[in-house]
């Protein structure tokens, strides 16, 4: 127990930084995928290539790959960063590809109906998508988008391996001086489930606070989604 | 695939559209390639861009060593998917057992492993079991976690699978007098192993990613072969990327197939 008494700030600090890790990571995400959606879904051919080609790299790179490769390869070409801010990038551009093909798979589940009425009554392409595509979009996109969540705190993990000094870190440090590899990965594990449990638990309660009718939903039978969790 | 309700997002154009279509799109163009440029001038003025630093990419020792590390790398993800899909297929009848105790645990062992990084786990392997005197050779300590890790999320998808398997057939299953057990055996499982055909590929794409932390456990696969090479050239980013790359084209090929499954298992039922 000493371990931990005398390293409370560490720990507390450890804890913190993966909270911002993934948050920082995690908004971002939402923020580039969905800009990075409109741009596959529009009527610009380039922005709908580029969005393409950044989907497909960013979602077939391992993360640890596209980790080392920003925060070691990065300053070899004369950019540095902070390995915190490297972390921060490397976890939005890995989910954000997901948010992406989330957010677009989202969009096909709204009736061709819907946008043809939208255009009818003569809102154009971003009106369409803003005030009746994506509102209804949003409630079928909301558990992808927790499990991008969850991704994305199992994936701040990787941050120790760039020496981000977040939880994953600071424990196995302590682990290594003090030999107390139980306690420090009860805390460790614990953290993490509590992040990805509490967020599919917020993801829950969102999704039923948005889906209209209770009933409906329970009764909808679910098809099968092959890209869920897909995300490592 | 999205020629659904991604099509109707935007009238066919006019003259005056089609002027502006072409206006943005020369001015993206014009951005994407300034950003490509930036990138390159970077990588210019840094030194980076000298041929000599890339051509060594070329050269059959190079290649070779890179081969290794990712014959290591396709080992490993096989022998986890061999082990971790039974395994995923197992808790998941497990987690949809009639027996309490047992539904219990495979809910707990799945949720466990599906919520905590696997990084973790391949230190419990690296750091902590050595000190209770329990030590693995270092391929086993990236195949273990890879397994656990795995059959957690394959056991969802077996799930998700068996779920999505129509009722009509487990109750056209019980009419003809089949147990429980044999209705499972002959008639759920065939279907959903099918179902989930697409969705056990891309677990594959997961494993291979997952992989990648032999880069940490010092075992020689592809990410860490790129790191040893590191270590004796000193070529980082061209090395990091060129490694990248391999595993970018794989993954890519591996999703496409999985994807065009999927489509191909989805017209085969439309059409009945």
């Amino acid at each position: 127990m000493d371990a931990i008494r005398e390293n409370i700030p560490l720990l507390l600090q450890g804890i913190g930084t993966t909270v911002a890790l993934t948050v920082l990571g995690y908004v971002f995400a939402l923020v580039v995928g969905t800009v990075m959606a409109v741009a596959r879904v529009s009527p610009i051919p380039p922005l709908r290539w580029a969005a393409t080609v950044y989907v497909e790299i960013f979602r077939n790179i391992p993360l640890l790959s596209l980790l080392i490769l920003i925060s070691f390869g990065l300053p070899d070409v004369g950019l540095r960063l902070p390995y915190f801010w490297c972390g921060v990038l490397g976890l939005t551009l890995s989910s954000a590809a997901f948010v992406c093909e989330n957010v677009r798979s989202g969009i096909n589940t709204v009736p061709v109906g819907h946008a043809e009425a939208a255009r009818s009554i003569g809102l154009g392409f971003f009106g369409t998508l803003r005030f009746v595509v994506l509102p209804q979009a949003f409630r079928s996109m909301v558990q992808p988008l927790v499990n991008v969540f969850i991704g994305t705190v199992i994936g701040s993990a990787l941050c120790s391996a760039i020496a981000v000094q977040e939880v994953t870190w600071v424990t196995q440090t302590l682990n290594i001086r003090y030999a107390q590899a139980v306690l420090m990965f009860l805390i460790a594990g614990a953290v993490y489930l509590v992040l990805s449990l509490g967020g599919a638990a917020l993801g829950g309660a969102i999704e039923r606070a948005v889906s209209p009718g209770g009933r409906d939903r329970s009764r909808a039978s679910k098809a099968l989604d092959v890209t869920a969790g897909a995300q490592a | 695939m999205s020629s659904t309700a991604t099509q109707v997002l935007f009238d066919a154009p006019g003259p005056k559209g089609r002027r502006r279509i072409l206006l943005l799109s020369v001015l993206s163009v014009v951005a994407i390639l300034a950003l490509l440029a930036g990138a390159l001038w970077q990588f210019r003025s840094n030194g980076q861009l000298d041929p000599g630093k890339w051509i060594v990419y070329l050269r059959v020792d190079y290649l070779a060593f890179l081969g290794q590390g990712l014959w290591g790398t396709l080992k490993v993800t096989a022998l986890a998917a061999v082990v971790a899909f039974p395994l995923g297929l197992l808790l998941a009848l497990a987690r949809l057992s009639r027996f309490r105790v047992l539904s219990t645990l495979a809910a707990v062992w799945i949720e466990f492993y599906r919520g905590i990084p696997m990084l973790l786990v391949v230190y419990a392997f690296l750091l902590a079991l050595p000190a209770f005197g329990v030590t693995f050779p270092r391929f086993w300590m990236l195949v273990i976690p890879m397994i656990l890790v795995s059959s957690a999320t394959t056991a969802e998808v077996f799930r998700a699978g068996i779920n999505a398997v129509d009722r009509g057939q487990h109750e056209a299953a019980a009419a003809i007098g089949l147990s429980r057990r044999d209705a499972m055996a002959s008639v759920i499982l065939p279907q959903a192993v099918r179902l989930v055909l697409p969705s056990l590929i891309l677990a594959l794409v997961t494993l291979l990613k997952d992989s990648t932390l032999g880069y940490v456990v010092s075992y020689n696969e592809l990410q860490f072969q790129g790191k040893t090479l590191v270590s004796i050239t000193r070529y980082l980013v061209q090395t990091y990327l060129v490694v990248s790359v391999i595993y970018i084209v794989i993954n890519f090929l591996l999703t496409r197939i999985a994807l065009a499954l999927d489509a191909r298992m989805k017209a085969r039922a439309a059409a009945g």
